[in-house]
């Protein structure tokens, strides 16, 4: 009898072991709290995509609530969130600022032609100054940022659909409402 | 069209697979045997169908159809042919069908060359494999489906990972997945023999050559990942204990105990219980090592794709196929393990010594790897498992493991005496004692902790190489006629032994040279600069663009001297891909059997000078690493090609012994 308990230790390891493992699926390794939560964003001053003559800074969206999403034509995830942003642009809840991430204006211009352009405005930021301000190491990224000009929450690679509804629409209607 | 035919043969493939999986293990229970016959045909035709989609899919890399959303994501019209071939599993996707493919030719190769085997066993094995391989194809069809199409159809693809663009990375990951997917066969051959209740020296013998075969593919897949982190990602370190390395490490480790357990249970007919265990454990870690890398369970440097709903379906094939053998295992186990005698100065005590220490070791990297996940879900917080922790556990398992090693090959089986191995090794203690405390002092160390490094790792060294040699005159002694012809009598399996040991020894000469005399050094270099590492001198002469075909390159000259005297031109690069916009470093390695010369190019500095950041380093013996590697590797080749498989394989056929089934019949008789 003892034996036969032994031979089950293996199997017991294992079960635990899973168990472990459907808790750590849930879980993500790289959410690592952004350190720019809770801090001012940084401020920029670029040339607008549509027309490069006019410049956008970060101050103008002072006393909103605003999206700054990072996206760039060449980029094939930005593919994938794009419709959410198209469908979530048209309700006009906050501005959209897009930052067209080390790309060819020409590229990006086509891209939104193609794709549909869910943006308030998109800013160039062709040699990727502004991106390594805002710490991004993946495009697509996106900040909530609020009335005070703090980052609130910053979404890792696609938006989906799930964190559109679940997290990003209620905090921008509480922060609206602040 | 030619994706869906890949797509239409990869469902092929999966009916005939839930054929394999399903009606010979019936026939095999029931004693059906036109079912049991059913399992070779499949096998047969499921590789058949996964060769032709693996070849549809490299044809879609070929010729850059970016309609498939594999292709799209991980090829580029820039991206030399060779390189798009290797993308074909380069992508998540891609890899999965690599894995399966593999599991369809080992399957494929058991059906041809198991005729000597009964034809019961034949159909357990192969239906094992089969249902392995039935889950791992849905897994594929359903969540990662390597064909998939977009539509508006992009005009150009995202480009191959950049870090995945090197000549390494075309081979490591066919080797990795043939060590991963080989022991499959050993699991198949255990599941059968706890099914079948059949669990002798024979069944020991059969699994032999496949399993070690396996842990060869393995062997080399790692040694490839090594030595291709060491000069790609620029840091000069060739093993850093990431979760990905780990989940390589791990089913080595278990692996190298299977092997040495098999040769027990085939000689003596011993360890049968834990023999059985060790192989479905190989294969475990195995999968884990997938569904860790596939999941994005843990963060790494590798982490390549994840998605937590492939995980899901991958954790629950893992629960379904490790959970079930283990509890087949905790139930029928008792059935088979009726295990013979031995004392406890013998052969056997110290291969179970030493078993029980690999499994240990990789516990400890289990327990590594796994620890910030545990925490984590516990919410204890997020923590990451470093090389410091690794190497205190690490080393400490290897020494015993090494001084085991050398007694293991020379005791006798059953039972030795302590006098008797005493007079066998002494010379060999002697030696090694000798070397390891003059070594260090001869080579000019003389602070206490690189002392005891390197007199640790000397010893070590010296032991395995002098009592391999001890073993090796001990038989040879009794054997009749010159030394040419002593040297000829022994068998392939003694020399596959013997090669694969020194090769341990050889390894770890390596490491231990590296840790103890490398030198390396980090500087800002202005052409002209001059920086001298370990006796070599580095002269940056200067920089110059160059155009690659899908990436533009800072390429430095370096000039390599020594005393003076110019050796070689050395050219590092910075590479930025055009898909990506990542930088990449190539390092420059001017390299011998002595050591590598490595130079690196950091980034450069902002003040109008040209200057760089420049890391320089000087490795000693660091070579020896990946060759003793090798020579672990032949080692295995040399034993799997032993006269006694050859010649048993074609006894049994000639002759074979009444198989089980028959048995069956005539006691009913």
């Amino acid at each position: 009898m003892k034996k036969k308990l032994l031979l089950l230790i293996p199997l017991v390891v294992f079960f635990v072991l899973a168990g472990f493992f459907v808790v750590g699926l849930g879980l993500n390794p790289r959410e690592v709290p952004s350190p720019l939560i809770g801090k001012p964003a940084p401020t920029f001053a670029l040339p607008d995509l549509n027309e490069p003559e006019k410049t956008v800074t970060s101050k103008d969206f002072l006393g909103q609530v605003w999206l700054f999403n990072v996206w760039a034509s060449w980029c094939v995830s930005c593919r994938a969130e794009h419709p959410l942003l198209v469908a979530y642009a048209k309700t006009n809840e906050v501005a959209i600022v897009g930052l067209n991430y080390k790309d060819k204006p020409a590229d990006g211009k086509a891209w939104l032609r193609q794709y549909g352009d869910p943006y308030t405005v998109s800013v160039i930021d062709a040699d990727g100054r502004v991106g390594i301000d805002y710490g991004v190491y993946g495009v697509p990224e996106t900040f909530l940022i609020d009335k005070q000009g703090i980052i609130r929450y910053k979404q890792i690679g696609p938006i989906t659909e799930e964190a559109m509804r679940k997290t990003i629409i209620p905090m921008i209607k509480e922060l609206k409402q602040q | 069209m030619i994706p869906e035919i890949g797509q239409f043969a990869l469902v092929l493939a999966a009916l005939l697979m839930i054929v394999q999986g399903t009606l010979p293990l019936v026939g095999a229970s029931k004693g059906i045997s036109a079912w049991m016959a059913l399992s070779r045909r499949t096998a047969q035709g499921a590789f058949f169908f996964l060769s032709l989609a693996l070849g549809c899919l490299i044809y879609s890399f070929i010729v850059n159809d970016f309609s498939v959303l594999n292709v799209a994501n991980n090829s580029n019209t820039k991206l030399p042919v060779i390189y798009r071939i290797a993308a074909s599993w380069g992508s998540h996707e891609g890899s999965i069908l690599m894995w399966v493919f593999m599991l369809g030719m080992w399957s494929c190769a058991v059906s041809i060359f198991s005729k000597h085997l009964p034809e019961e066993m034949t159909a357990r094995v192969l239906g094992v494999m089969g249902l392995v391989t039935t889950g791992l194809l849905f897994f594929m069809l359903l969540t990662s489906n390597p064909f998939d199409r977009i539509f508006p159809v992009p005009v150009e693809g995202r480009d191959l990972n950049p870090l995945l663009q090197d000549p390494g990375m075309i081979l490591h990951p066919p080797m990795l997945y043939m060590g991963y997917v080989g022991f499959s066969v050993a699991f198949a051959f255990a599941i059968a023999a706890l099914l079948g209740g059949r669990l002798d020296a024979t069944w020991a013998r059969w699994s032999r050559p496949w399993t070690t075969l396996a842990w060869c593919f393995l062997t080399v897949g790692i040694l490839i990942g090594s030595w291709w982190a060491y000069y790609e990602l620029g840091w000069g370190g060739w093993w850093f204990w990431d979760p990905v390395e780990n989940a390589s490490l791990m089913p080595w480790l278990v692996g190298t105990a299977l092997i040495h357990s098999l040769a027990v249970t085939e000689k003596r007919g011993t360890f049968k219980v834990w023999t059985v265990l060790l192989a479905i454990c190989t294969f475990s870690l195995s999968l884990l090592g997938t569904f860790l890398v596939r999941s994005g369970v843990l963060t790494s440097v590798h982490a390549f794709a994840v998605d937590p709903q492939r995980g899901m379906f991958i954790l629950a094939f893992l629960a379904l196929v490790i959970g079930g053998s283990l509890a087949l295992f905790a139930f029928r186990a008792p059935k088979v393990g009726t295990a013979g005698t031995f004392k406890f100065v013998s052969r056997e005590s110290a291969l179970l010594a030493n078993n029980v220490l690999l499994t240990v070791a990789c516990g400890t990297v289990l327990l590594g790897t796994l620890y910030p996940l545990f925490l984590d879900a516990l919410k204890l917080g997020k923590i990451s498992v470093g090389p410091p922790y690794f190497e205190a556990v690490f080393v400490p398992l290897m020494a015993p493991l090494v001084f085991l090693m050398g007694i293991g090959a020379v005791a006798r089986w059953k039972e030795a005496t302590l006098p008797d191995l005493w007079a066998r090794l002494r010379w060999a203690a002697v030696i090694s004692l000798v070397a390891a405390v003059a070594l260090p002092f001869i080579l000019g160390r003389t602070s206490p902790t690189s002392v005891a490094l390197l007199a640790l790792g000397f010893a070590m060294a010296f032991w395995i190489i002098t009592s391999a040699l001890a073993g090796f005159f001990d038989r040879v002694k009794h054997v009749e006629g010159s030394f040419g012809e002593k040297l000829k009598r022994q068998p392939r399996s003694f020399w596959g032994m013997f090669t694969a040991h020194i090769g341990v020894a050889v390894f770890i000469i390596g490491v231990t040279a590296v840790k103890g005399f490398e030198a390396e050094r980090d500087v800002r270099m202005m052409p002209g600069d001059s920086v001298s590492v370990g006796g070599y001198s580095f002269r940056f002469e200067g920089l110059e663009e160059r155009r690659g075909p899908n990436y533009n390159a800072t390429r430095g000259t370096f000039d390599l001297s020594k005393d003076g005297k110019s050796i070689r031109k050395l050219y590092p690069e910075k590479r930025i891909y055009f898909a990506h916009g990542m930088p990449m470093t190539e390092a420059a390695i001017d390299s011998g059997i002595f050591g590598d010369r490595y130079v690196s190019l950091g980034e450069p500095i902002n003040d109008g000078q040209q200057s760089w950041s420049v890391r320089v380093y000087h490795k000693p013996f660091v070579t020896w690493i990946w060759g003793g590697c090798i020579l672990m590797t032949l080692g295995g080749l040399l034993a799997i090609t032993d006269r006694r498989y050859r010649v048993s394989a074609r006894r049994d056929a000639a002759a074979p012994v009444l198989a089980p089934l028959e048995a069956v019949k005539l006691e009913k008789a």
